[in-house]
C-alpha cells in the first residue's frame, strides 16, 4: 500500500467506528432517558402506564407510611398536585417529610410511581435544582431555603 | 480583641502570599517568553526558578488555611462553615478541601507543584521548550489565582466571630476526605504538564519522539494518581453512601472518567511517537483533550451546574469565571493547534496490522468511548439550557454505548504487545495466545455451567476478564522466553526486562482483575432488604446474619445508633457486625455507616434504613462476589504505571546524550 491508500484505510476505519459509537449514542438517546416531571406537569400529560419518569417534589407532611416487609409510601407534592410514590428498599439519610426529593420509576396504572431509586438532598443547605425549579413554578419557593444565611 | 491578634495575621498572611503567588505566576507567564524574543538567556532562566518560588507562596496560603482550620478560627468564613471545634483533629485538616474555597486553593497547589517540579527536575530539557511549557502553566495558574482571589476567596473574614463552626459536611468526615481529592487533583492537574508540553510544542512548531519522551513521564504520573483516586473515590462512595453501587455514571463521576479514558489514550499515542515518530500532530492533540477534558470535570464540578455531594458552590457568578477560563484555555489551545499543526512534519510508516496499528486501534476506541460518556454526561445540560426539557441519563445509557465499545478494545488488548512494531504477524500472536484462549473459554464453560446457563453475559465477561488476565502473562512468558529457552536464560531474560515492559504487563493484568471484579460483582451480587426485629435472620450468600438488636453510642460530634448482628456460617458462628446509623448534631444531619466484612476478595456489606414504627430495623444485607477485585485492579494498573515510571527515570539523561553524540558526530 501506498502512504495515501494507508491514511485513507486508517482514516476510513477510524470513521467506521465512530459511526458506530454515533449510531450506539442516538439509540440509546431515544430509548434510555428519563424525562422530569413535576406532580403538575404528570397531571396534565397523559402519559402512558410503564413509562419512566423522573419525579420530583416535597414530601408531603404526614404522607409517609411505612409498610413491615420494607417498603415504603409517601406522596409528592409540588403544593398544587400530589403524586403517591411506592418504594422498596432503603431510603436515603436526608429523606425527611417536607424536604426536596426525587424519585425515578415507572408510572403505575392507577397514576401513582413504582420508584426503584429515591434521592434526596445531599447535604441539609441543597436541594435538587429540578425540585428547586418545580416549586419557582408553582410560586412557593422561597429564595433563602437554598442559600446558606451568611 | 486582644485575643484575633494572632490569628489574625495567620489569614491575611495567607491572603498576602496569595497574591504574590499570582504576581509571581505572571512573571513566569511572561517574562522568559520576552526572553525568548529577545534571545535573552538571562531572562529565559527566569523560568527555572519562579515557579519553584511561586509554589513556596501557594505552600504558605495553604499552610495558613490549614492552620486556620486546625485552630478552628471561626473568624474565618471559611473555617466558619465548614470545621466545628468538637471534630476530629483529621476531618479539621481534611476539611480545608471539602469546600468550594480550600479545593480550588488544593487545585492551584498542586498546579504550582507540578510547575515546580518541570522546574526542578527539567534541566535536560531544551531551555526554550522549558519555557514555554512553564509559561503556559502560569497562564493557567494565574487565571485560577484570579479566579480565587476575585470570586472565592478562603480567607474572608467574619465580624464579630461566631463561637462554634457549622460543622463539615458529615458525609465528608472521612478517611476518603484525606486520600480522595489530593489523589484525583495530582491526576487532574498532573495532566496540564502535557497540555502545557503541547501547546509549546505548538507555539515553537515542531515536535519530535524527544519531546514525546519528555511528556510520557508526566503523563504517567497523571495517570497513576487519576487512576488511584477514582478506584479511591469509588470506593468511599460505596462504602459511605450505604448502596453498595461503586459506580453510579454520575456526571461527577464521569467528569473524572473522561480525562482518564483520554489521558490513557495518549499514554499509549505517545508510545508511538516515541519509538517510531509517528502520531505526533494526534499525540498532541490529546495532551491538549486530555487536559481540556479535566478542566471540563473542574467546571462541572466547580460551577454548581450539576447538584452532587461535589458540588459546593451555588454562586453563578463562579460558574460563569471557571466557564470562561474554560474556553479561553480550550479555545486557546485548538485554535493554535488548528494553525499550526498543518506545518508539522508526519512521519513513520507502519502496516495496518503492527504494534503501531493496535496502539491506533486502542485510541480510536477510546477516544469513541469517550465521546460517548462526553454526549451522555452533557446532553442532559445542553438540552435543558436549549429546550427548558429536564431529562436525565443515567447507567442504561451507558451500558447500551460505553460498554459495547470496550468491547472491542479488551479482546484486542493481548494482542497488542505481542505484534512486532512497522509490521505484525497477526497469527503468530494468536497461536501464542492460545493459552489465553483455552482459559477464556474454559472461564466461560465453567460459569454457564456452574449457573445453569442463563444468559451469556456473565461467562462473557468473565472470560473477557480471563483472556486479559492470562494475555498479559502470556506477554510476560514470551519476552522471558518461558519454556523455550533453559531456565537460566529465562532468568536473566526476567531480571534484565526493561522496567516499562513489565509495567504494561501489570497494568494490563491490573485491567482483567478490575473486568472481573466488575462482571462477578455485577452478576452475582446478591441483596436483601428486609425489616428485621431482634432475633430475626437474613440469609445472604452462604452466610446467616441473625439480628441482635440496637445500642445507641457516642462520637465527638455524633450520636449513633448501632444495630448488632451475628453472622455464622453453616451454623458456626463466624464474626459480627455492627452498622450505625449516625446524628450530627451541628448540622443536624445523619449518615449512614455501612458494616463491611471482607472475605477473601468478597464482601458482606450490610446497612442501615429507618426504624419501623412497630420497632423493626430495615436493613440492605449483600454478598459481593470478588467486588474488592475492582479495585484491586485499578490499584495494580496504577503499580504498572509506577513500574514503567521507575524505567523512565533511569534514562532521565537519554536525550541529552543523544544530543551530545550527534554534536560529537557533526563535529567530526
Amino acid at each position: 500500500m501506498t502512504r495515501k491508500q494507508k491514511r485513507l484505510t486508517m482514516i476510513a476505519g477510524a470513521g467506521a467506528v465512530l459511526a458506530v459509537a454515533a449510531a450506539l449514542v442516538l439509540f440509546a438517546l431515544r430509548d434510555q432517558i428519563v424525562f422530569f416531571y413535576s406532580p403538575t406537569e404528570i397531571a396534565e400529560k397523559t402519559l402512558s402506564p410503564g413509562t419512566r419518569v423522573r419525579l420530583g417534589g416535597l414530601v408531603e407532611d404526614g404522607s409517609v407510611r411505612r409498610e413491615d416487609d420494607g417498603s415504603v409510601r409517601f406522596a409528592v407534592t409540588d403544593t398544587a398536585k400530589t403524586v403517591t410514590v411506592e418504594f422498596h428498599g432503603i431510603l436515603p439519610d436526608l429523606f425527611r417529610e417536607g424536604q426536596g426529593v426525587i424519585a425515578e420509576g415507572t408510572l403505575s396504572a392507577d397514576g401513582s410511581v413504582a420508584a426503584d431509586s429515591v434521592l434526596a438532598k445531599h447535604d441539609e443547605r441543597y436541594m435538587p435544582k429540578e425540585v428547586v425549579d418545580t416549586l419557582k413554578a408553582q410560586g412557593v419557593w422561597q429564595e433563602t431555603e437554598g442559600k446558606a444565611t451568611q | 480583641m486582644s485575643g484575633a491578634i494572632g490569628t489574625l495575621s495567620v489569614a491575611e498572611l495567607g491572603h498576602y502570599a496569595l497574591v504574590l503567588a499570582l504576581a509571581l505566576m505572571l512573571v513566569q507567564s511572561s517574562v522568559p517568553l520576552i526572553g525568548i524574543r529577545w534571545r535573552d538567556e538571562r531572562l529565559i532562566a527566569v523560568s527555572g526558578t519562579t515557579p519553584i518560588v511561586g509554589f513556596g507562596f501557594v505552600a504558605i496560603a495553604f499552610a495558613a488555611l490549614v492552620a486556620a482550620h486546625v485552630t478552628s478560627d471561626f473568624s474565618v468564613l471559611n473555617v466558619f462553615e465548614n470545621s466545628n471545634s468538637a471534630q476530629p483533629l483529621l476531618f479539621k485538616i481534611t476539611g480545608v478541601w471539602g469546600n468550594h474555597e480550600g479545593s480550588m486553593l488544593l487545585w492551584v497547589l498542586i498546579l504550582s507543584f507540578f510547575g515546580a517540579l518541570v522546574a526542578g527536575f527539567g534541566s535536560n530539557l531544551p531551555s526554550a521548550l522549558r519555557a514555554r511549557a512553564l509559561a503556559v502553566q502560569g497562564w493557567i495558574g494565574s487565571a485560577f489565582l484570579i479566579f480565587i482571589l476575585l470570586t472565592s476567596n478562603p480567607f474572608a473574614r467574619l465580624d464579630p466571630a461566631p463561637l462554634q463552626g457549622r460543622d463539615l459536611n458529615p458525609i465528608l468526615q472521612d478517611i476518603g476526605l484525606a486520600i480522595h481529592p489530593p489523589l484525583l487533583y495530582l491526576g487532574y492537574v498532573g495532566f496540564s504538564i502535557a497540555f502545557s508540553f503541547a501547546v509549546a510544542a505548538l507555539l515553537e512548531g515542531r515536535t519530535d519522539a524527544a519531546w514525546a519522551r519528555w511528556v510520557r513521564p508526566w503523563t504517567l504520573v497523571a495517570w497513576m494518581f487519576l487512576t488511584a483516586g477514582i478506584a479511591m473515590g469509588s470506593y468511599w462512595a460505596y462504602y459511605e453512601l450505604g448502596w453498595g453501587g461503586w459506580w453510579f455514571w454520575d456526571p461527577v463521576e464521569n467528569a473524572s472518567f473522561m480525562p482518564w479514558l483520554a489521558g490513557t489514550a495518549l499514554l499509549h499515542s505517545a508510545v508511538v511517537m516515541e519509538k517510531r515518530g509517528a502520531l505526533k500532530v494526534w499525540t498532541v492533540l490529546l495532551a491538549i483533550l486530555t487536559f481540556s477534558l479535566s478542566l471540563l470535570g473542574t467546571f462541572l464540578v466547580r460551577s454548581g451546574v450539576l447538584t452532587s455531594v461535589h458540588a459546593f458552590a451555588t454562586d453563578p457568578t463562579r460558574g460563569v469565571f471557571i466557564l470562561a477560563i474554560l474556553m479561553l484555555f480550550i479555545g486557546g489551545a485548538l485554535a493554535l493547534f488548528a494553525i499550526r499543526a498543518p506545518e508539522m512534519k508526519q512521519g513513520g510508516l507502519f502496516a495496518p496490522i503492527s504494534r503501531e496499528g493496535a496502539l491506533v486501534f486502542n485510541n480510536l476506541f477510546l477516544v469513541a468511548a469517550v465521546s460517548t460518556v462526553f454526549v451522555g454526561t452533557l446532553y442532559p445540560l445542553a438540552l435543558e439550557a436549549l429546550a427548558g426539557d429536564k431529562i436525565s441519563v443515567g447507567a442504561p445509557f451507558f451500558h447500551l454505548t460505553f460498554v459495547p465499545l470496550m468491547i472491542p478494545l479488551l479482546l484486542a488488548l493481548p494482542f497488542g504487545p505481542l505484534l512486532g512494531w512497522k509490521r505484525g504477524d497477526l497469527l503468530g500472536a494468536a497461536q501464542r495466545l492460545g493459552a489465553a484462549m483455552a482459559a477464556a473459554i474454559l472461564a466461560a464453560v465453567a460459569t454457564a455451567v456452574a449457573t445453569g446457563a442463563k444468559g451469556a453475559l456473565a461467562p462473557f465477561g468473565l472470560a473477557l476478564g480471563v483472556w486479559i488476565l492470562v494475555g498479559s502473562l502470556v506477554d510476560l512468558a514470551e519476552r522471558v522466553a518461558l519454556f523455550r529457552a533453559p531456565a537460566r536464560i529465562t532468568l536473566s531474560r526476567l531480571v534484565g526486562l526493561p522496567r516499562s515492559a513489565l509495567g504494561t504487563v501489570v497494568a494490563h493484568f491490573g485491567m482483567g482483575v478490575c473486568v472481573l471484579g466488575i462482571v462477578t460483582a455485577s452478576a452475582f451480587s446478591t441483596e436483601e432488604i428486609v425489616a428485621m426485629k431482634p432475633g430475626d435472620t437474613v440469609d445472604v450468600g452462604a452466610y446467616t446474619l441473625l439480628f441482635q438488636g440496637n445500642a445507641p453510642a457516642t462520637g465527638p460530634n455524633y450520636r449513633e445508633e448501632r444495630a448488632l448482628f451475628v453472622v455464622s456460617r453453616g451454623g458456626k458462628q463466624e464474626f459480627s457486625l455492627a452498622p450505625a446509623k449516625r446524628f450530627y448534631t451541628a448540622r443536624q444531619s445523619s449518615t449512614t455507616e455501612a458494616a463491611i466484612k471482607t472475605i477473601g476478595f468478597s464482601q458482606i456489606y450490610l446497612s442501615l434504613g429507618d426504624r419501623m414504627e412497630n420497632g423493626a430495623q430495615a436493613v440492605r444485607a449483600s454478598y459481593k462476589p470478588l467486588v474488592t477485585l475492582i479495585w484491586l485492579g485499578a490499584l495494580v494498573m496504577a503499580f504498572g504505571g509506577a513500574l514503567s515510571l521507575s524505567d523512565r527515570r533511569l534514562r532521565v539523561g537519554a536525550p541529552r546524550r543523544a544530543a551530545l553524540r550527534k554534536a560529537a558526530e557533526a563535529g567530526a
